[in-house]
């Protein structure tokens, strides 16, 4: 038990768990199939990345590592910002969420 | 102690991720991410990255899940219905997340030279300079352009939204319509 | 020698040709706008013109002037220049080109008149002087090419001027394709030369087969029959003489130009230019002589049961043409060239008198029709007989002289020499035949069917019929060799304009730089006397024969030709020539052109190619047309298995590579 108390964690693991998180996310990406759910995907992809960044700077010392997270952080919220007033003007135009509806594009 | 909370943080990671893929209505899914988010701010304590972790709680899981679910609100997404697959997601998309998965996990198996997480160190171990302090002083000196464009990129996101979601004709616009399908 | 001189701006060699360009030019492009005294002036002056700078320059014409404009190709070993030569033998033959040419310009003036593609007719002819110019000044083979070409583009235009008359258009064609398979000969012979002397120009390749005794025979032999296959096209010796026939379609004028004075006879000066050649083989030399003999009794023959008065003149064009190429099989070549200019005189002067009598009667030309007209047109019936006795070869006229030369040196040529004698002496004898059977049909007796004469002969076209009847006489005497004891004569030969700076030397004598001194002689003037009389005796015996046949009212031609059917048929036909190149060779021609490349080649193979790219085109755009379906998702998944793509290549071959990297970096890193 001691043992367990003290046991460190290996840093593979922090990136297995971001590996995972991010496939979580593309699969996400895939399956869903509203639009806003879709896009809660991308962000889950981006917070994946983000602890991978985080993990590594832990590691190496490296301050730059976690103000790359930062700005990933602020990229998102704009990006987040945008891309939900996108969505508005398309269920504006469109009267649906559902992604296979919006396809105006095909050939 | 390092191990038991990294392993109960990532499961409540694994299962909010999982649970936004397995829920249909999309408010249960930003709740499920604001889940995930959390137990992320967290893990970062536990990776000595303090200041991080308090921008996951304020910017991410306050501001900008807060700004899903008041979308998911405002255009009444329901349940999502049942609509026709794509089957090229189905037979091109889940062996390329698989083959995702597979390539990152092995390289990251098979690296040699990553250390452990040791609790509780941070940037520097020098006394008296903490987390915030370390990054601020790059963020200021080195990067001070890179930090004013973003205010400046964040500035044309707001005019940019505020642009886009507006309805055509005036503050009073057109009659809203009811109920996303 | 060679010298280049300037003389000034103008003058020089290049404004021989320019002046009938530059008449072309004007004529083609604005003639149908400007009135017709200004296109008739633009049109006389470009020959005149050149002719003019022809006697300027031979002024200078002892030394060989050769001007070079510029080089045409160079591409490593191959170097061919613009050049321009002017030695004895192209300025003889600028002379009948450019003097002959514009006296018939004049002519044609006149007979044109009333023709509503006035313009664009001398804007031809000046396109065709312009041409045969080059091709006689030309310095190199491929320069004459150039005008050789040029010249059958021109016959070509002329020929099918009335292109609203299908017999015209396909005349026109006619001739173009038989000389194209001439120009075949010409092309091989000019590669053949350019592979075995490396150059194209006259002079060196001179130079390179005297210095080099070794050139007999072989190669040699081979170039010089390509070049026979060229001549032959273009001077219409047997078997590429069809087309002449058929281009008495195109006005009479333009027979009389081209198809009888000048283009016909650039076979006879390509020979003679490229003379070395032919010396340097004896074999290709006799082939030369015996195509030359076959065409000239060949086409004699023929001309016996012609109707038509164009088609009579067009064979004994052939026939004298044969001639010529029998003077230059004998390496007598200077005489082939005498015969060239004298039967340009009496030749043009024949045709642009039927071209009178056509006009004057309203356009027949079936000689049973004519008759009785040398009452109601003197000048043109004394201008024709003076053309029919220089043709016959009856002494002092032109004729006589010239065939005589080529007679006598075919005799002293060698056993087979004489069998060439006897059959020009046969020819003679048939020529004097049928010339004097046109000329007994067409102005003497009474007039048989309504034609009467309802057009004056204008002056324009009198004028030059009556010059060249003066050439036709005097034109022979420049031949005379002033040791022979005719002092007599020295005096009268200096009426002749033409004369008056080539010191009276013999003819032959004035070309022997150009063309060589000749065969060896061998002979005597006794023999040269004997031989001449017997020619004019078989001249003599073929009027005589003409007068019982033709002169009173008998039926001694219908008899004859019912007595031999089948030989008057053949004849009448023109042996059947025409036909059976058609079943021969345009039959086949045509069978292979619609079934093996009409069908095979174009249809199956080069459709069936387009068909199969636009197919591959639309199968791979339907194809690609799916993909995008608008459907995000199935973007989504692309984008990721691209991903998955880009990953999987960089990662797995460098997977260790990156691994011990990290270690190092651990390293760096402190840990």
């Amino acid at each position: 038990m001691s043992s367990l108390l003290t046991q460190e964690v290996p840093i593979s693991w922090y990136l297995l768990l971001s590996a995972v998180l991010f496939s979580l996310g593309v699969a996400g990406f895939l399956i869903k199939r509203n639009l806003i759910t879709v896009f809660m995907s991308i962000e889950l992809m981006l917070n994946a990345v983000n602890l991978s960044f985080v993990t590594f700077a832990h590691q190496w010392h490296a301050v730059k590592g976690q103000i790359f997270v930062f700005f990933v952080m602020v990229v998102a919220a704009a990006e987040a910002a945008v891309g939900l007033a996108i969505i508005i003007a398309v269920f504006r135009a469109r009267a649906t969420l559902a992604v296979d509806r919006i396809d105006l594009m095909k050939l | 102690m390092h191990l038991i909370l990294f392993v109960v943080f990532a499961g409540f990671c694994l299962a909010g991720a999982i649970n936004l893929l397995l829920q249909s209505h999309p408010i249960n899914s930003a709740l499920s991410l604001i889940v995930v988010m959390t137990s992320l701010a967290v893990l970062y304590l536990l990776l000595g990255a303090e200041f991080l972790a308090a921008a996951q709680v304020i910017v991410y899981a306050g501001a900008i899940m807060v700004l899903f679910i008041f979308v998911v609100m405002l255009l009444n997404a329901g349940r999502e219905e049942h609509t026709l697959g794509s089957r090229t997601a189905r037979s091109v998309g889940f062996p390329a997340v698989v083959a995702i998965l597979a390539v990152i996990a092995t390289v990251i198996l098979k690296a040699q030279g990553l250390g452990v997480a040791t609790l509780g160190e941070g940037l520097t171990n020098a006394q008296g300079s903490t987390n915030i302090e370390v990054l601020s002083r790059v963020l200021f000196r080195e990067l001070l352009l890179p930090f004013e464009v973003t205010s400046i990129l964040i500035l044309i996101a707001i005019l940019g939204a505020v642009a886009l979601a507006s309805r055509g004709d005036g503050p009073h616009g057109n009659r809203e319509r009811t109920g996303g399908e | 020698m060679t010298v280049l001189l300037h003389h000034g701006f103008l003058f020089n060699l290049w404004f021989i040709p320019l002046a009938p360009f530059v008449g072309f030019l004007v004529n083609g492009i604005f003639g149908r706008h400007l009135p017709k005294w200004l296109v008739t002036a633009v049109a006389l002056l470009a020959p005149l013109a050149s002719f003019s700078a022809v006697l300027y320059e031979s002024n200078f014409s002892l030394y060989t002037q050769t001007e070079i404009f510029g080089t045409w190709i160079n591409i490593g070993a191959l170097h061919i220049d613009f050049s321009f030569v002017l030695d004895q033998l192209s300025l003889v033959m600028l002379l009948v080109v450019t003097g002959v040419g514009f006296l018939i310009h004049v002519y044609s003036a006149g007979y044109m008149h009333d023709d509503e593609g006035y313009a664009r007719y001398f804007s031809y002819l000046n396109l065709f002087l312009f041409f045969m110019t080059v091709l006689v000044l030309a310095g190199n083979a491929l320069v004459m090419f150039v005008g050789w070409e040029g010249v059958g583009l021109a016959s070509y235009l002329l020929i099918g001027f009335c292109f609203q008359k299908n017999s015209a258009a396909d005349a026109g064609k006619k001739a173009f394709i038989v000389n194209r398979i001439g120009d075949f000969g010409f092309l091989i012979a000019m590669f053949l030369l350019l592979a075995n002397f490396g150059t194209l120009t006259f002079t060196e390749i001179a130079m390179k087969l005297g210095q080099d005794p070794g050139w007999q025979g072989g190669v040699v032999t081979v170039i010089a029959l390509c070049l026979l296959l060229g001549a032959a096209g273009k001077s219409a010796q047997v078997p590429l003489y069809v087309w002449l026939p058929d281009a008495m379609e195109g006005p009479t004028p333009v027979s009389a130009l081209i198809h009888a004075a000048t283009m016909v006879t650039a076979g006879v000066y390509m020979i003679a230019r490229t003379h070395v050649l032919f010396d340097h083989s004896p074999f290709a030399l006799s082939v030369v002589a015996i195509v030359g003999a076959a065409t000239a009794i060949f086409a004699a023959t023929i001309g016996l049961v012609q109707n038509d008065i164009k088609r009579v003149l067009a064979y004994s064009t052939i026939s004298q043409l044969g001639y010529m190429f029998l003077g230059c099989g004998v390496a007598a070549y200077s005489a082939a060239i005498f015969h060239l200019v004298t039967h340009a005189f009496f030749k043009a002067l024949l045709f642009l008198a039927a071209g009178s009598v056509i006009h004057a009667i309203g356009g027949e030309q079936d000689l049973r029709r004519m008759g009785g007209l040398w009452k109601k047109m003197p000048v043109t019936f004394a201008v024709a007989t003076v053309g029919v006795l220089a043709i016959a070869g009856f002494p002092p006229f032109a004729g006589f002289f010239s065939k005589d030369a080529i007679l006598y040196a075919a005799y002293l040529h060698g056993a087979s020499g004489k069998a060439l004698w006897f059959v020009g002496v046969v020819t003679a004898l048939l020529t004097s035949f049928y010339m004097f059977r046109l000329w007994y049909l067409a102005f003497l007796g009474q007039p048989r069917g309504e034609a009467a004469p309802h057009h004056s002969t204008p002056w324009s076209m009198l004028a030059p019929l009556v010059i060249l009847a003066l050439l036709s006489i005097c034109g022979g005497w420049i031949g005379i060799d002033r040791t022979a004891g005719s002092t007599g004569l020295s005096g009268l030969s200096n009426l002749s304009g033409l004369v008056n700076w080539i010191n009276m030397e013999r003819f032959s004598g004035l070309l022997a730089p150009a063309v060589g001194a000749g065969a060896a002689g061998g002979g005597s003037a006794q023999l040269e006397l004997i031989l001449s009389g017997a020619a004019v005796g078989g001249a003599l015996l073929g009027w005589l024969l003409a007068h019982l046949f033709y002169r009173q009212k008998s039926t001694l031609p219908v008899r004859v030709a019912a007595a031999l059917p089948a030989g008057y048929k053949l004849l009448a036909n023109k042996y059947y020539v025409d036909e059976f190149y058609g079943a021969a060779v345009v039959k086949p021609l045509l069978a292979i052109s619609t079934y093996l490349l009409g069908w095979v080649v174009d249809k199956a193979l080069l459709g069936g190619a387009a068909w199969l790219i636009g197919g591959i085109a639309t199968f791979a755009g339907a194809l690609l047309q799916r993909w995008q379906s608008g459907n995000i998702r199935s973007y989504a998944a692309w984008l990721a298995a691209g991903a998955a793509a880009v990953l999987l290549f960089l990662v797995v071959p460098w997977a260790t590579a990156w691994a011990a990297s990290l270690e190092f970096v651990g390293k760096m890193a402190g840990h």
